[in-house]
């Protein structure tokens, strides 16, 4: 199935979402990387805005400053996995519904967006040309010090598509098509000549 | 030391250094392409189809717009190949690659994405202690100066493996390793990627051939024709196992496999993968001894 938001998401917007699903998003995305959730989660300081009901982006961005703010050169995504010990804390504790990024997150953040609702949406990775196309404009910057690993508030158009690999059923795409490989390997290894050791 | 080409050879390099960088992140090698395109028209899954086009979407932007295809600026690698009878003075040599890394991320500018490994400073120029990676190989068979350029993104250098096996593991321990690596690798690299695989040599020999072997054209076979069956054999493997696109799935997973080999010694058997992401950056410049160049992939 193919679905539109414009967010703030609701639970009842996440928990209709299944693995394999496509999402396209318009509106506000919030972006943050490795310090913005240090500084949430470790040293206990609370996030200057109201993330309840927002995507985020693991993102990695490349702006210019401008007299009036900050332009977008390169907007990319990347790998969620370092992060990955933070996402209970964002759906627990700020009310976030979905999470953006590439290369997917671990059983536990899966166990964390059935029990809050919440889903895991994955951007094809190394196609920032694409992203940041779609990213009109930073409307906000918070913790600036932590550049360019702040707190960014992006207006987007037709973000996407992303594709649902973890939903609030506890289902992951990440770890059904890691089962799946490994199952072929026996017959692999055979046509291979490999003794499975 | 004056060079016996005739032109400022350590301004060019620096020039071409710069440039070669740049343009290696915005125009995607046509073999490359290709590999995708026919990746598309293969794929059952319609997921997979998607994030293929998607990709082949980011390199038509870049083509339109001059813009980078990726944010990830990765670490700057040269693979310098020194033709017969090609006078370079070497410090000069590596001094003009880093000034033209350093000039193009300043005046572009690029993300920097190098820092001290201890302190985690960056100098926000590209370069650092070591970097840029400079290989230096010499010819016989050319009379050129060939300057090869990548810039290897965090996600597939991330996924760089060594194992230092023994003869009685034989090739098929060669085949398994190679295989594991791309299944626990899963959507890591931003599959579908170049894999390269370095069979034989000593532990860094073989890490650098792993590496190397990424920047043969996808397509392009190994000129030993049973080198070359056990990349046709080894890519066929690593695409049944489904992982697909970005890891969610679908038939290709890797565009090519190449493998690059070197004698071993007796007790040794090392083997070492080293993966490209799905862009395959790279760029060249060959440049001859009358100072014209020729900008290639």
């Amino acid at each position: 199935m193919e679905y539109r938001f414009t967010p703030p998401l609701s639970e009842a917007d996440v928990r209709g979402l299944r693995a394999g699903d496509t999402v396209v998003l318009d509106g506000t995305i919030w972006g943050i990387r490795d310090a913005t959730q240090i500084r949430m989660f470790d040293r206990g300081v609370a996030a200057p805005v109201d993330l309840h009901g927002t995507a985020l982006l693991h993102v990695a961005p490349n702006v210019r400053k401008t007299e009036t703010g900050y332009e977008p050169l390169v907007i990319g995504t990347t790998t969620s996995m370092r992060m990955d010990r933070f996402t209970e804390g964002l759906l627990r504790d700020y009310g976030v519904r979905a999470i953006i990024g590439k290369g997917g997150l671990s059983d536990v953040s899966s166990a964390a967006f059935a029990t809050y609702g919440g889903v895991y949406l994955a951007i094809v990775g190394g196609a920032a040309s694409v992203e940041t196309e779609q990213v009109e404009a930073i409307e906000n910057v918070y913790w600036e010090d932590l550049m360019p690993e702040c707190l960014w508030q992006f207006r987007v158009k037709n973000f996407g598509p992303l594709i649902v690999a973890m939903d609030a059923t506890g289902a992951s795409t990440y770890r059904d098509v890691g089962a799946t490989a490994r199952s072929r390997l026996d017959a692999i290894y055979e046509k291979l000549g490999v003794t499975r050791g | 030391m004056p060079s016996n080409v005739d032109t400022d050879l350590y301004g060019l390099l620096e020039e071409l250094g710069g440039q070669l960088y740049l343009d290696a992140q915005i125009d995607i090698p046509p073999d490359v392409r290709a590999g995708l395109k026919a990746a598309m028209e293969r794929e059952s899954s319609q997921v997979a189809r998607g994030i293929v086009n998607t990709m082949l979407r980011a390199i038509d932007i870049s083509d339109r717009k001059h813009a980078l295809v990726c944010q990830d600026t990765g670490i700057p690698i040269f693979w310098v190949t020194i033709g017969n009878g090609f006078e370079i003075d070497g410090v000069q040599l590596v001094a003009a690659l880093t000034r033209g890394i350093e000039r193009v991320t300043r005046d572009h500018p690029l993300r920097s994405s190098i820092v001290d490994p201890i302190t985690r400073e960056n100098r926000q120029t590209s370069t650092g202690e070591g970097i840029p990676v400079i290989h230096v190989e010499f010819s016989k068979d050319i009379d050129h100066l060939d300057l090869l350029m990548m810039p290897k993104g965090s996600g597939s250098e991330s996924m760089s493996f060594l194992a230092m096996l023994t003869p009685a593991d034989g090739l098929a321990g060669v085949k398994k390793f190679v295989l594991d690596i791309a299944v626990g690798a899963q959507g890591k690299p931003c599959p579908p990627t170049i894999v390269g695989v370095g069979i034989g040599g000593s532990s860094d020999l073989c890490t650098t051939l792993a590496k190397k072997a990424t920047l043969r054209p996808v397509g392009e076979r190994h000129s030993d024709p049973k080198i070359a069956a056990l990349e046709l054999e080894l890519l066929e493997a690593i695409n049944a196992t489904g992982i697909g696109p970005m890891g969610l799935g679908g038939d290709t997973t890797a565009l090519d496999v190449h493998i690059e080999t070197a004698w071993t010694h007796i007790t040794l058997n090392p083997v070492a993968v080293n993966m490209q992401c799905w862009r395959g950056e790279r760029r060249r410049a060959k440049i001859s001894r009358d100072g014209s160049y020729v900008i290639g992939y």
